[in-house]
């Protein structure tokens, strides 16, 4: 068990937005999160990424109640996210955004740039190794001098997962990463995710792109209304009367 | 090999700055200048956290007074030795920083601007009623000069603006190596977006009062050299007025850059000078001139050229990849006529 969430709710008002949901994302899988819009799956991902506070349940990783714990502390503990927009900085270079995601593996503080200590300069250093590393392992090695808000829709998103991967993770939550990108870009980033899980990093995703999920996933939460209602391999979602009754409504049959 | 480069150009104002009192031999001329140094100081705390950690604090003037008033009174009343009195007004400016901060944090954007108004309002009223302890209205006066150290010292107007150009240099390399070091990545991460810099593991609070704290301390430090330099004080000094004095230098210089403050100071205060003869009908020039620059150049005048160097450095390297790319398919299309 790697990630496991128990009865997770959250409440906003008297809107039950994530209701119960038990889940567990497999160590070295792809797993998805589908549903229609409203479902409740970017709420789901920022209870577990610490941006919202649980209502009610808990969520383990390794073992260990992190529950309540706040976003910085997650991601210290090996959880990376990216947005649903691209939550980037873009008056700056690919490079410089990227560079500033291993800050949290590094430990000099103010003194240390007040006097420019020998521990600043090999943290930096450790830095921009770390932002070359995952610019090469995310293809972007000819735009890392480029703004980031010169870059195309796709070249953003490898940059989000630049970024999350400089956190040196052991699991990647991916909010919509094919959103707003063509066919062949969208193939060219299922093909990024597959190369990081193969590299020993948990991926999970949301996403709306079936083709894309049908194929990539390994297996499969539905959420709909904020619950679960069918999880398992792409063929066991396919066929699921729960699933084609929520996506294609009540009469519908396969 | 080009002359005109970044280091030849720092090297150059450091000179002039150093010659000034020379070529100009006009004590008011000098007097202008030193005041210059010391609100430069003070614009560099307000860019540190309104420029580089993205938080507009609107309570810079009440901590600058809260500098100049601890320094004012542990001299004048203490009867303490200056240089200490000096350290402690600067730890005092920035444990109420601390205070502050931890509060004033806990909100964001336009609600911490709001609240930094009054804290900066708050402080100013308490200096201007707190009779007992301030003298009210009535203002601190023989703030003594700078005690000398060693065999210097600092009674005449050149030696105050040499001690206050070196305080500024040091200042100023401060502020350089903190932006140019993780941590000032870590503040601009932070200004860029809270939430993603929370992402990526950043404590925001941590930080944020980090920032916040530094730039109270030069608000302090700036506040303490004005108490010396003048050696009277009123409570005007923490009115809202100077804060916004103080973040106009900062816009029309270029918010978030190191030259910026520099810059500003500089051609506001000059500006100003020359226009005293307007008195307040001033403003009916710096009010569009300012309004226009928020327009047409959000960066201030530092920031902008900063950008048209950065894209045409980008163009410069775009163009060589394009020559590249093409050199290579007309080289593609030749090899495939050849195998056809």
């Amino acid at each position: 068990m790697f990630l496991e969430t128990k009865n997770l709710s959250k409440k906003f008002g008297g809107l039950t937005a994530v209701n119960n949901v038990d889940f567990t994302v497999e160590k070295g899988k792809i797993n998805a999160i589908i549903g229609p819009n409203g479902a409740g799956k970017s709420t789901f991902f920022n209870l577990i990424s610490g941006f919202h506070p649980p209502s009610s349940g808990s969520i383990i990783l390794k073992g260990q109640d992190v529950t309540n714990m706040p976003p910085n502390k997650i991601a210290e503990l090996g959880i990376a996210r990216t947005f649903q927009t691209t939550n980037l900085f873009e008056q700056s270079t690919v490079l410089d955004n990227v560079t500033v995601g291993h800050r949290l593996r590094t430990k000099s503080n103010l003194l240390d740039a007040v006097l420019r200590s020998k521990r600043l300069k090999r943290e930096e250093e450790q830095c921009r190794e770390k932002a070359l590393e995952v610019i090469r392992f995310t293809g972007l090695e000819k735009v890392a001098g480029k703004l980031v808000g010169s870059l195309t829709q796709e070249e953003k998103k490898r940059t989000a997962f630049a970024l999350a991967l400089a956190t040196e993770p052991e699991i990647v939550f991916l909010d919509e990463p094919a959103a707003g990108v063509n066919p062949d870009e969208t193939e060219g980033l299922a093909q990024l995710m597959i190369k990081m899980v193969d590299s020993g990093i948990t991926v999970c995703l949301i996403e709306h792109k079936m083709q894309m999920i049908m194929k990539l996933a390994d297996k499969i939460m539905v959420l709909n209304y904020g619950e679960k209602i069918a999880e398992g391999t792409a063929d066991e979602i396919r066929n699921d009367p729960a699933v084609i009754k929520a996506y294609l409504g009540g009469s519908a049959s396969a | 090999m080009k002359f005109i480069n970044k280091r030849n150009i720092i090297m150059a104002l450091v000179l002039l700055a150093i010659a000034f009192p020379f070529v100009t031999q006009n004590d008011y001329f000098i007097h202008v200048m030193t005041l210059s140094f010391i609100w430069m100081i003070g614009v560099y705390g307000l860019n540190l956290l309104a420029g580089y950690t993205g938080y507009l604090s609107l309570a810079h003037a009440g901590f600058f007074a809260v500098g100049a008033y601890s320094l004012g009174l542990l001299t004048v009343k203490a009867q303490m030795n200056f240089w200490l009195a000096f350290v402690l007004a600067l730890i005092i400016t920035s444990i109420l920083g601390f205070l502050v901060g931890l509060i004033a944090l806990r909100t964001k954007e336009h609600f911490f601007a709001i609240y930094t108004l009054c804290v900066g309002y708050i402080l100013y009223l308490v200096i201007d009623k707190w009779d007992s302890l301030t003298e009210g209205v009535r203002g601190l006066i023989g703030i003594p000069a700078p005690a000398n150290i060693g065999p210097i010292s600092f009674e005449t107007p050149l030696s105050q603006y040499y001690l206050v150009l070196a305080i500024l240099l040091v200042v100023i390399l401060i502020v350089y190596r903190i932006v140019h070091s993780l941590t000032g990545r870590t503040y601009i991460a932070i200004r860029n977006s809270e939430d993603l810099a929370q992402t990526i593991g950043i404590s925001t609070m941590k930080n944020k009062l980090e920032a916040f704290v530094l730039s109270t301390f030069f608000a302090g430090l700036s506040g303490a050299l004005y108490a010396s330099f003048i050696r009277f004080i009123g409570p005007d000094i923490g009115n809202i007025v100077i804060t916004f004095d103080l973040l106009t230098y900062l816009l029309i210089g270029g918010i978030g850059t190191l030259s910026g403050p520099i810059v500003g100071t500089v051609l506001v205060v000059w500006i100003s000078q020359q226009l005293q003869f307007l008195q307040d009908y001033r403003m009916l020039i710096f009010g569009p001139i300012l309004t226009l620059l928020v327009i047409f150049y959000p960066r201030g005048i530092a920031g902008s050229i900063a950008g048209w160097n950065a894209k045409r450095a980008e163009k410069k390297l775009a163009k060589a990849q394009l020559d590249e790319r093409f050199s290579q398919s007309t080289l593609a299309a030749e090899n495939q006529v050849k195998e056809g």
